[in-house]
């Protein structure tokens, strides 16, 4: 049954780690970590050029590194840890073997080479046409080629997480339904397989374009199949981060769900109502009906938007009740006084929720109004936007996971605890301030994707108002501060492997130790419907409620202001 | 740890809700469908939605017809290129042409007064951006879009290209006059 593998029961945590998922994980994991320090070096380059008064770049150079750093961070980075992530919520917390080690390295094999074949002809230079790459401009062969190979490997590995899954249930590993964690993991990889097939069904022609073996590829079908691909995407990013977010939760705080059912619900509606997300990049194109639009951009009126709404809630509420259980009962907020704000995991997840909600949740669906999307489309609000969303809600989640693991499967310490507690600070708060400016800029009007706001050699230059040039400074200052943070992080992560102390461990054994069926705990009951379990949560949610009803009304008032369209 | 521990209670579907958590969802619901009745109320009352007229069209279909309302309209040209700028008669149909790296021709509209704009490119995706209202509209190739303008205010507007086109991208720029109405100069 379980052949030539070893168990490591992780004397720390108490997690199990079969040897192959082991290397797995690491391998992934690592490949990520790289794609962000090459992102992160690429995001100088367009921060001090974006910052008016520094100008640095050429501009061929400019997009190039633009391309880049979209492809680098969106993609590679994210997608090579969500595999390692998807490992381990099947494998490790499932004590159980993975499926398929060999094919699992294939996947691994394909990723790699199809992201450096990507990476290649992007610096060779015939490629800088935006990640989104849409057509008629085209790319050189091997840029579409590459992106194929990493989706077809980043498809493998779903599978390979989903034969993990069979064999648990086989091997009897663990008793009853899966874990909340895994099960938003399989959320995220049921996602990934529909967003992998969209991503398919467009590059596979594109591709063929640029080999000169089809005619044309429609710009406009090419925009709504892209996004389908692009969006969608994303929904996968929401899925694993908050996945982390109850992890961290429950390894921080020994918090468990709330309601198993609530939590559950809401991932299942990510699923059933994904629907064609894309519509969200195509509401001010020609071409789609209003009825198309406003059915697909509310995700089917919303129900998407209500589900992470649920988890912001539960997160936080899971922890306030399992801190309230150890007697932080004062007022409304000694729970969250209490906390453990020194622990980069627990300050990592915090910054990343609050940020996520604020930020990036509310200009979310600010922009993703049909009409209000007016105000907005193409400006630097949607980097603003979507770095509130990726960046301090995905990548500051998978930071705070990385300071958990590195002791648990990297079996080190890390090497300068001191710099570990403040660098989610640095990171998530600067970003915090990055996106804040980014957002204010393109609510003046300025444009993303856009080497000079000053028009050089223009024969009919547009002045922008002096706000929008402070603004882009600040977006200057705030990103360089991120990146230091970012590299705070690198720099954590990659010395803690090489030099870390070695963390002591003892029990390696041939045969997975299954999970031990857990009594109904008294806690757990305890809670029926007429507890009021977690108030100062709720309280936090009411203020942003507030705040999320008081910028979308402030968003149709501005509306209001512009000239008549119909 | 019961997040990362499969659930202790084999029912757990069965266990009740903590009120805190019913009482987020029934408000986060109302919140949604208020949000998704906002769209479709803005579609009845308010004065700012993007219309999807849209024809199938060729770069040589449209440059045509942009060129015979060119010619009727032209009142003087403007910039070292002599672009023409064009101020056609309130209600009729107004074309505007995207292509690398510029936006032809100029429009000069009055204020208060309803166009139907169209918008196509000849070559590559590009971004009608229109500043200081800050109006934002896709341009995609081999589509015409009609949009319904109607200025609510006099003025000289920039039509700023935002969908990255290239290496010139940065020099696209455009430009539409709007002129006060009579008797009401601001
Ligand atoms: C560490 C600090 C970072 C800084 C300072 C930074 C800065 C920027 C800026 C200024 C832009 C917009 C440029 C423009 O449109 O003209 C941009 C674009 C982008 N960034 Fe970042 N970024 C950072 C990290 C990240 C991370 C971690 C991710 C993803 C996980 C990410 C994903 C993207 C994407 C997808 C784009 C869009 C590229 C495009 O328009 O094609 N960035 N970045
Ligand atoms: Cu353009
Ligand atoms: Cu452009």
């Amino acid at each position: 049954m379980s052949n030539n593998t070893t168990y490591r029961t992780c004397p720390r945590s108490g997690l199990q780690f079969e040897s192959q998922a082991e290397k797995l994980v690491i391998a992934n994991a690592v490949a990520g970590v790289i794609f962000l320090l090459i992102g992160g070096i690429l995001a100088i380059g367009i921060v001090l050029t974006r910052w008016p008064s520094v100008h640095w770049l050429e501009a061929a150079t400019f997009y190039q590194v633009l391309t880049a750093h979209g492809l680098d961070m969106l993609v590679y980075w994210i997608i090579f840890f969500e595999i390692a992530v998807l490992y381990f919520c099947s494998s490790t917390l499932l004590r159980c073997r993975i499926a398929t080690p060999k094919v699992a390295w294939l996947a691994f094999a394909l990723m790699v080479i199809g992201s450096v074949m990507n990476n290649y002809a992007v610096y060779d230079g015939a490629s800088s046409v935006m990640m989104t790459s849409y057509v008629p401009m085209m790319a050189a062969p091997s840029f579409y080629l590459g992106l194929i190979l990493f989706a077809v490997g980043a498809l493998i590995a779903c599978f390979v997480f989903f034969g993990t899954l069979v064999v648990a249930k086989r091997e009897k590993t663990y008793q009853g339904s899966v874990p909340l964690v895994t099960f938003g993991a399989i959320t995220a990889a049921i996602i990934a397989v529909f967003t992998i097939a969209s991503g398919a069904i467009i590059l596979i022609p594109t591709w063929m374009q640029s080999m000169g073996w089809v005619e044309h590829v429609d710009p406009l079908i090419y925009r709504v199949i892209w996004w389908a691909f692009g969006h969608s995407s994303q929904q996968i990013n929401v899925a694993a981060h908050i996945s982390i977010w109850y992890l961290v939760a429950a390894v921080v705080f020994g918090a468990k769900p709330m309601s198993e059912r609530v939590s559950r619900g809401a991932f299942l509606l990510y699923i059933v109502f994904l629907q064609l997300a894309s519509a969200h990049h195509i509401l001010s194109d020609p071409g789609m009906s209003v009825e198309w639009k406003v059915l697909n951009t509310s995700y089917f009126m919303y129900f998407a938007v209500l589900a992470s709404m649920i988890h912001g809630l539960t997160i936080p509420g899971a922890m306030e009740v399992a801190q309230r259980a150890k007697g932080y009962n004062k007022g409304l907020f000694e729970w969250l006084r209490k906390a453990p704000w020194g622990n980069p995991s627990f300050s990592g997840v915090f910054i990343s929720i609050i940020g996520f909600g604020f930020l990036g949740g509310i200009s979310g669906v600010m922009m993703g109004t049909e009409q209000l999307n007016m105000i907005i489309h193409n400006t630097i609000y949607v980097p603003g936007h979507f770095h509130a969303t990726v960046v301090i809600g995905t990548t500051l989640s998978f930071m705070a996971l990385t300071y958990f693991l590195i002791p648990v499967l990297f079996k080190r310490e890390i090497i300068n605890p001191t710099l570990a507690k403040w660098q989610p600070y640095l990171f998530g708060l600067s970003m915090y301030f990055f996106c804040l400016v980014m957002m204010g800029a393109g609510t003046l009007g300025v444009s993303r994707r856009h080497w000079d706001m000053a028009f050089s050699g223009a024969a009919l230059a547009y002045e922008w108002p002096g706000a929008a040039y402070l603004m882009m400074g600040l977006v200057g200052i705030a990103g360089i501060a991120a990146i230091a943070g970012g590299a705070i992080f690198i720099y954590l992560t990659v010395g803690s492997l090489l030099w870390g102390k070695r963390v002591a461990q003892t029990r390696i054994s041939s045969e997975p130790t299954p999970i031990p069926v857990g009594a109904p705990s008294a806690a757990a009951q305890s809670y029926g419907s007429l507890g009021f379990a977690a108030p100062g949560t709720f309280v936090l949610a009411m203020i942003f409620l507030a705040a999320f009803v008081l910028y979308y009304f402030i968003n149709w008032k501005y509306l209001s202001t512009l000239w008549g369209l119909s | 740890m019961s997040a990362i521990l499969p659930p202790a209670e084999r029912l757990w579907w069965k266990h009740p809700l903590d009120r805190v958590e019913g009482t987020w969802i029934a408000i986060a619901f109302v919140w949604c469908m208020i949000m998704f009745f906002m769209m479709i109320y803005w579609h009845m009352y308010g004065k700012q939605n993007l219309s999807t007229e849209t024809y199938k069209t060729t770069s040589e279909q449209f440059a045509a017809k942009a060129q015979a309302v060119v010619d009727k309209y032209t009142v003087r040209v403007e910039t070292d290129f002599q672009t023409p700028v064009v101020a056609p008669p309130p209600g009729s149909d107004v074309y505007m042409i995207a292509r690398l790296w510029n936006f032809w021709p100029i429009l000069e509209l009055q204020q208060g007064q309803t166009y139907r704009l169209h918008l196509t490119s000849m070559d590559y995706n590009h971004g009608f951006s229109l500043q200081p209202a800050n109006i934002n509209i896709q341009v995609v190739p081999g589509y015409e879009h009609v949009v319904t303008v109607t200025p609510n205010q006099s003025g000289t507007y920039s039509v700023v290209c935002n969908e990255f086109c290239g290496i010139g991208h940065h020099t696209m720029v455009g430009r539409i006059y709007v002129k006060a109405e009579a008797g009401n100069v601001q």
